[in-house]
């Protein structure tokens, strides 16, 4: 089953046709990675899936529901998380509550008030929280305020954030990028766990060859804002399409 | 967060010794008299309630002081018509408050930052213009809003007080004068009834800040952006923190009616809402005590140093000889009765750049040099 589809979509910023009549298909328990060189246009088509932008023609549908003109809380609600590139955390608050507000969103709905119930009542929601960041690495370093953190342990919260509302699809944006060699293997084992285990759809944008052949089971290449080959990873290192767009036309 | 159940318990009980010990603890500083006291309730309400909104969401609101204003009137128009017991016109100042700040809310919560700040202040400037003006009717315009013989007073009883009082118990009655090292306290009805209050004010800030909904307010002001892409929507989070702060301003807007049975429009000029600013940055925005500290702060200064004029500066001086006498008061005099604003500026520009925490912030720093070990929590 299809759980996103995107079809003919357009994005034009002044002079620059940034998405070009882009189709998409991503099935439901896949992981669905989007390659292309830089500015082929992938964080353009990752923002009209989150609401930020509003594409100039085509439709998103997820799970049979457009999310275009949705506000970012609404996509989020229906079962759309999104990691950010550049980890955009709650910098005063500390680890585990970084965690609990995700998770009291997606049980709670996107308003409740609810200004006398204690925080320690929550321990449902605590438990969940210290079971994803155990799941990613975190689970020492719950009271750390986290702004002190070091970056790739941001980006680590930033994949929490995401897992910890359970959602139907996650849309990833370079979640190694930046890391030491190290720390993108274990992103990978990380990813690679929780799509098992949980089941979690995801679409990753990535730049890393190494993490997009270990981890997608199918991949779109993205290039000049077309997407030129979408195929299983084993048929596109060979594809003569791929290799013109990422080394240029021989002469 | 498990401990804080102990330590937000010990808080809540030192707030609680201080404000009842309040009369006893400000006599060495010539501050026990029951307007003073008053004043330190009052305005540490309105503090503590600004504090929800500015200290938890960052918002700053540079027109506060219409919901303490309109809170007045809806008090005093509740004496006029009813009768002088406070209760009616509390509920009355705290409705009142609740319904102009869902309507300002609604309408300035659309911008954020400064954009916020300025709809705010124009709302403010607005609304002190129409009742200084226009809505005399309501307002009584320049004199202010107070108590006529030929006012109906309906719910009036024939034996009941000529002043505001809670069945029979005078708000401005002192039932205690003790000497306290050769000082005297003034224990007065009016105060303990605002520090009643104040106390429940201050416990319920406590569980909002503690709570899953003020988590969400804090993390508003760290980034709410981020907020809405978690699922969150953000803008009824920002209308309900500014309706609570709202009604926290009518419930001290109200207690003011109800120590002294006036409303004027000046109480919504907006110097009145640029000082629960400064109380609250003063004290330490964002902590449990530094509004309270700052509002106290404020007014205790407010108090001694408007009160200070050139003989008692004379006097101060004595010692020296005439010419540097003379001297030394004039370069004084700026400094104090009418111009104290200059001292209260010179003083936040101090704590701003000195204790960026504000009072609060300081005092733990200095806990923490003293006790020579690191706290993490502070109030």
């Amino acid at each position: 089953m299809q759980i996103l589809e995107v079809k003919g979509v357009n994005k034009r910023f002044g002079g620059l046709q940034a998405l070009n009549d882009v189709n998409l298909s991503v099935s439901e328990g896949a992981i669905h990675a989007i390659i292309g060189p830089n500015g082929a246009g992938k964080s353009t088509l990752l923002n009209c899936f989150i609401g930020r932008l509003n594409p100039d023609s085509g439709s998103v549908t997820f799970n049979g529901n457009s999310l275009l003109g949705m506000k970012p809380h609404e996509i989020n609600q229906v079962g759309v998380s999104r990691v950010f590139q550049t980890p955009e955390i709650f910098v005063d608050l500390t680890v585990l509550e970084n965690v609990m507000i995700p998770a009291l969103a997606h049980r709670d709905g996107a308003f409740k008030l609810n200004p006398f119930r204690r925080m320690r009542q929550e321990t449902d929601m605590r438990d969940k929280a210290i079971d994803v960041l155990e799941d990613i690495g975190l689970e020492d370093k719950l009271d750390m305020t986290a702004s002190s953190m070091s970056r790739g342990d941001k980006r680590r919260l930033e994949m929490a954030m995401g897992l910890v509302q359970d959602p139907k699809l996650l849309l990833l944006d370079e979640p190694t990028a930046g890391m030491s060699r190290a720390d993108t293997n274990n992103t990978i084992d990380v990813l690679k766990h929780i799509g098992d285990s949980r089941g979690i759809t995801m679409v990753i944008i990535e730049h890393d060859m190494h993490v997009v052949f270990s981890l997608a089971d199918k991949i779109s290449v993205l290039a000049q804002g077309t997407v030129i080959v979408e195929d299983v990873p084993g048929n596109i290192k060979g594809n003569p399409k791929v290799q013109e767009a990422y080394l240029g036309t021989a002469n | 967060m498990n401990n804080s159940k102990y330590s937000d318990a010990a808080l809540l009980l030192f707030f609680i010794i201080m404000v009842v010990a309040g009369p006893f603890i400000l006599a060495p500083f010539g501050g026990s008299y029951p307007d003073l006291l008053q004043k330190f309730a009052i305005f540490g309400i309105f503090a503590i309630g600004f504090n929800i909104l500015f200290g938890l969401t960052g918002y700053l609101s540079f027109g506060h002081a219409v919901f303490l204003g309109v809170g007045s009137y809806g008090a005093v128009w509740m004496f006029k018509l009813l009768s002088y017991n406070v209760l009616p016109a509390l509920v009355m100042a705290v409705v009142v408050a609740g319904f102009f700040s869902v309507v300002i809310g609604y309408i300035s919560l659309r911008r954020s930052g400064i954009y916020f700040s300025i709809l705010t202040l124009a709302f403010a400037q607005m609304m002190f213009n129409v009742a200084y003006s226009v809505a005399t009717p309501i307002t009584n315009g320049e004199t202010g809003l107070q108590i006529y013989n030929d006012d109906p007073q309906w719910l009036q009883g024939a034996d009941s007080p000529l002043t505001t009082n809670l069945f029979g118990l005078k708000m401005n009655e002192v039932f205690w004068r003790p000497e306290f090292f050769g000082f005297e306290a003034q224990f007065n009805v009016g105060y303990y009834f605002c520090a009643f209050f104040l106390v429940i004010a201050f416990y319920l800030a406590l569980r909002i800040t503690r709570s899953p909904f003020g988590m969400m307010l804090r993390a508003i002001k760290t980034n709410q952006n981020r907020l809405s892409f978690t699922g969150v929507s953000t803008r009824p989070y920002m209308l309900a923190a500014f309706v609570i702060s709202g009604m926290y301003a009518g419930l001290a807007g109200g207690l003011w009616a109800c120590m002294d049975p006036l409303a004027g429009a000046e109480r919504m000029q907006w110097t009145a809402s640029g000082e629960v600013v400064l109380m609250t940055i003063l004290g330490g925005a964002g902590t449990m005590l530094g509004p309270v500290l700052g509002a106290g702060f404020i007014k205790y200064f407010e108090a001694i140093f408007s009160k200070i004029n050139d003989q008692v500066l004379h006097s101060w001086f004595a010692f020296m000889p005439d010419g540097m006498e003379n001297f030394m008061v004039a370069i004084v005099h700026p400094f104090v009765g009418k111009g104290w604003h200059l001292t209260l500026g010179l003083l936040f520009m101090m704590i701003v750049i000195f204790l960026p925490g504000g009072l609060i912030g300081g005092l733990t720093s200095l806990g923490r040099v003293l006790t020579g070990r690191g706290r993490k929590s502070k109030g």
